[in-house]
């Protein structure tokens, strides 16, 4: 399954930070974010449930990038 | 401006009066020290925060943690020299946040740019209630309703016109400035606006199936998938931190021990540690990691403005580095509509003759007996036709007013024993005999599209090597196509199987750095769309199906759009490579200065954020394509 949510981060390269901390999540397949148009593309894991990956995703988001917000 | 970019403004102004203001305050010692450190704290306090928090969660290579590192040494070191020399250290700190400001301005503006350039979302349909009419959300509109557009408003929904005749602005969706027409039983699709009159339309789409839904989806998706350029970017700053902080560890170092050591000199920590500091304001690769994304971003945004939909940066790299464009030749460089192209050897008046085909052949719904009546282009009286008889595969017998007249090809003149005079023409022949006597033929053909000999030509100067026609067509006709448009390859007669088969011959006889693009309509060459390089879609108004298979949709059906693609393409990434070259050489010169103590801090700073604020100048460049 695949989601897109929007996000708000300052930097290009956060962004990138925070695409590699998505990716690196359980329950996450693939991941990309889309600086530019300020959205994160995610491909969730068969079963896995949305909502509970992407509290994780938006831990470890806030981990590499204090700065930053996914709205779920 | 936003909130968070006001805050900063003022952070700045305040931080930069007051170390103007403390450079004429004659004050010496801790005092000094601690009045240098309210504009320090103004400026930089959230990046000393976010340092913090950085090594708290193990990311120590962050912007923040440098500038924090560097910043807080220099203030160090200056308490340790005694110089009371705390500007550079607020300097410091004050560009970078300038930098930052205005990149977070500049991205933002380039945001609401291309925002603005696909400004096509409808936010209402109207529907017609107790002959009122009410605003619905677009989504909410079922397939079949009627949907009332007024003047200036978006058509929001895909559908066919059930009353009302307007002009309609395509320009948003084509780039094409000149409005079209359109009236009842037409089909319409969502995005134009409506100019002069009033349109009912009955929808035969979603909202979320429409056009407009499909192009939007499409546009935002497209910095998705990125390219080559922007792996190697994110690659390379991935690298380059960590790489110039361990460079900046061992410049700390390594040269005093080996001095101290090794030379029996004077280790001068001082200097070592300076230089050291330098480095880390040098290692923010703020500049590549923003300009690159954003060229690509603005290209893409300037590309849909002038009609032409790149699904994605990786897309817009492979375009530029075409040399190979291979073309359908029906519908792409071709009209695909067959028109009536010359009469010859006429005992009649042309009207006349044109007149009696179009009759005579009124009852077949074949193309060919179309465009008879296209060119007749009157209203068909089908009483004054009678006894029609038609002989399969040949063409028809008919009496027309009373007189009898056959119109067909050779075989149909050769089984009614008439001689008739063959054709050097290209096309479709249509003889005509009239009461058994000879009058002469009609020939039918396709029509080369107005623009396709000049696109051809502009495919050449934008570094086009070959250019290649596929076609089902006959031979004869298809080398006439070719010739007159000065087409280096052609091949005909090839079944749609066929088409895949030559692409992948020409693929295989390529070098690998030779892009190979395919034109087509997208009707039956799906296939052939995939298996190229790059497929480019060709008149993809309301076609889902060329959407759907092609790397690169041209929203009009002008085969000049193609020249447009390419030269928008090259023209985003020769941006992109400046930028990296000028980003890269810049820091790397920087840094061999920093190292042997020619560059200080203020040139590291100045060098850092000003490589940031060209490169995104740069980058913005690739939104403007009217020119091209």
């Amino acid at each position: 399954m695949k989601k897109s949510y929007k996000i708000e981060v300052d930097c290009a390269n956060c962004a990138n930070k925070m695409e590699d901390a998505a990716k690196r999540t359980a329950g996450v397949k693939d991941a990309s974010v889309n600086f530019m148009m300020l959205k994160m593309n995610v491909e969730f894991e068969d079963g896995q449930n949305p909502k509970d990956v992407m509290k994780e995703v938006l831990k470890n988001c806030k981990k590499v990038e204090d700065d930053c917000e996914i709205y779920i | 401006m936003n909130k968070k970019q006001k805050k900063m403004l003022i952070r700045i102004l305040i931080s930069a009066v007051l170390l103007i203001g403390l450079n004429f305050v004659p004050v010496t010692g801790i005092v000094r020290f601690l009045l240098y450190l309210v504009p320090y704290l103004v400026i930089g306090y959230d990046i000393l925060l976010k340092a913090l928090k950085g090594i708290k969660n193990r990311q120590v290579f962050d912007e923040n943690f440098l500038m924090a590192v560097a910043t807080v040494g220099a203030i160090a070191l200056a308490v340790y020299d005694q110089s009371g020399d705390y500007t550079e250290a607020v300097a410091v700190m004050l560009f970078y946040q300038i930098g930052e400001l205005f990149q977070s301005y500049a991205v933002g503006k380039s945001r609401r740019n291309i925002s603005e350039l696909m400004d096509i979302r409808p936010d209402y349909a109207n529907i017609e209630k107790d002959g009122k009419l009410e605003k619905a959300d677009p989504d909410e509109v079922e397939i079949g309703s009627i949907i009332v557009v007024q003047p200036g408003e978006k058509v929001p929904i895909d559908g066919v016109i059930t009353e009302g005749r307007s002009s309609l602005n395509t320009s948003a969706l084509t780039g094409e400035s000149l409005p079209r027409d359109a009236g009842t039983g037409d089909e319409i699709i969502s995005g134009c606006i409506n100019m002069t009159g009033v349109l009912k339309i009955r929808t035969t789409k979603e909202f979320g199936e429409s056009t407009v839904s499909k192009i939007l989806d499409l546009v935002e998706n497209a910095s998705s998938r990125k390219s080559r350029s922007e792996a190697f970017i994110s690659r390379f700053a991935r690298v380059y931190t960590p790489a110039v902080c361990c460079a900046a560890l061992a410049l700390a170092f390594l040269p005093p021990l080996v001095r101290m050591l090794g030379l029996g000199m004077a280790p001068e920590w001082g200097t070592w540690i300076y230089r050291a500091l330098t480095f880390l304001v040098i290692s923010c690769p703020c500049a590549l990691v923003i300009s690159i994304p954003l060229s690509f971003f603005a290209g893409i945004g300037g590309a849909s403005k002038a009609g032409v939909l790149v699904k994605g940066s990786n897309y817009l790299e492979t375009l530029s580095q075409t040399k190979i464009v291979v073309f359908d030749k029906t519908g792409t460089l071709t009209q695909g509509v067959f028109e009536v192209n010359g009469i010859h050897h006429n005992e009649l008046e042309d009207e006349k003759l044109v007149e009696y085909a179009a009759l005579a052949e009124s009852a077949s719904s074949h193309p060919i007996s179309r465009s008879l009546q296209k060119a007749y282009g009157k209203e068909i009286d089908r009483s004054r036709v009678s006894d029609i008889r038609e002989i399969s595969g040949n063409g028809v017998i008919a009496k027309v007013d009373g007189t009898e007249v056959a119109a067909g090809n050779d075989k149909l003149m050769r089984y009614l024993g008439i001689p008739y005079i063959g054709c050097h023409s290209v096309g479709t022949i249509i003889h005509m005999a009239i009461d058994g006597k000879y009058a002469g033929h009609i020939v039918i053909s396709d029509v080369i599209k107005p623009h396709s000999g000049e696109a051809v030509r502009q495919l050449k100067k934008a570094g086009v090597r070959r250019t290649v026609m596929l076609t089902g067509d006959a031979a004869k006709v298809a080398d006439q196509v070719a010739e007159t448009l000065g087409l280096d390859e052609v091949y005909s007669e090839l079944l749609p199987a066929d088409k895949v088969e030559k692409v992948e011959e020409l693929i295989r006889r390529k070098p690998e750095n030779a892009k190979l693009a395919f034109v087509g309509d997208g009707i039956n060459d799906a296939p052939v769309l995939g298996r190229a390089d790059i497929g480019i879609a060709m008149g993809a108004m309301g076609s889902d199906a060329a959407i759907e298979a092609a790397d690169v949709v041209l929203m009009d059906d002008d085969p000049l759009q193609i020249a447009k693609a390419i030269k928008i393409s090259r023209k985003c990434l020769r941006i992109v490579y400046q930028n990296i070259v000028f980003a890269i050489g810049i820091k790397l010169i920087c840094l061999a200065l920093g190292a042997l103590g020619f560059a200080d801090m203020w040139l590291a700073i100045f060098a850092d954020v000003g490589v940031m604020i060209l490169a995104v100048l740069n980058a913005i460049r690739a939104l403007f394509v009217k020119k091209l």
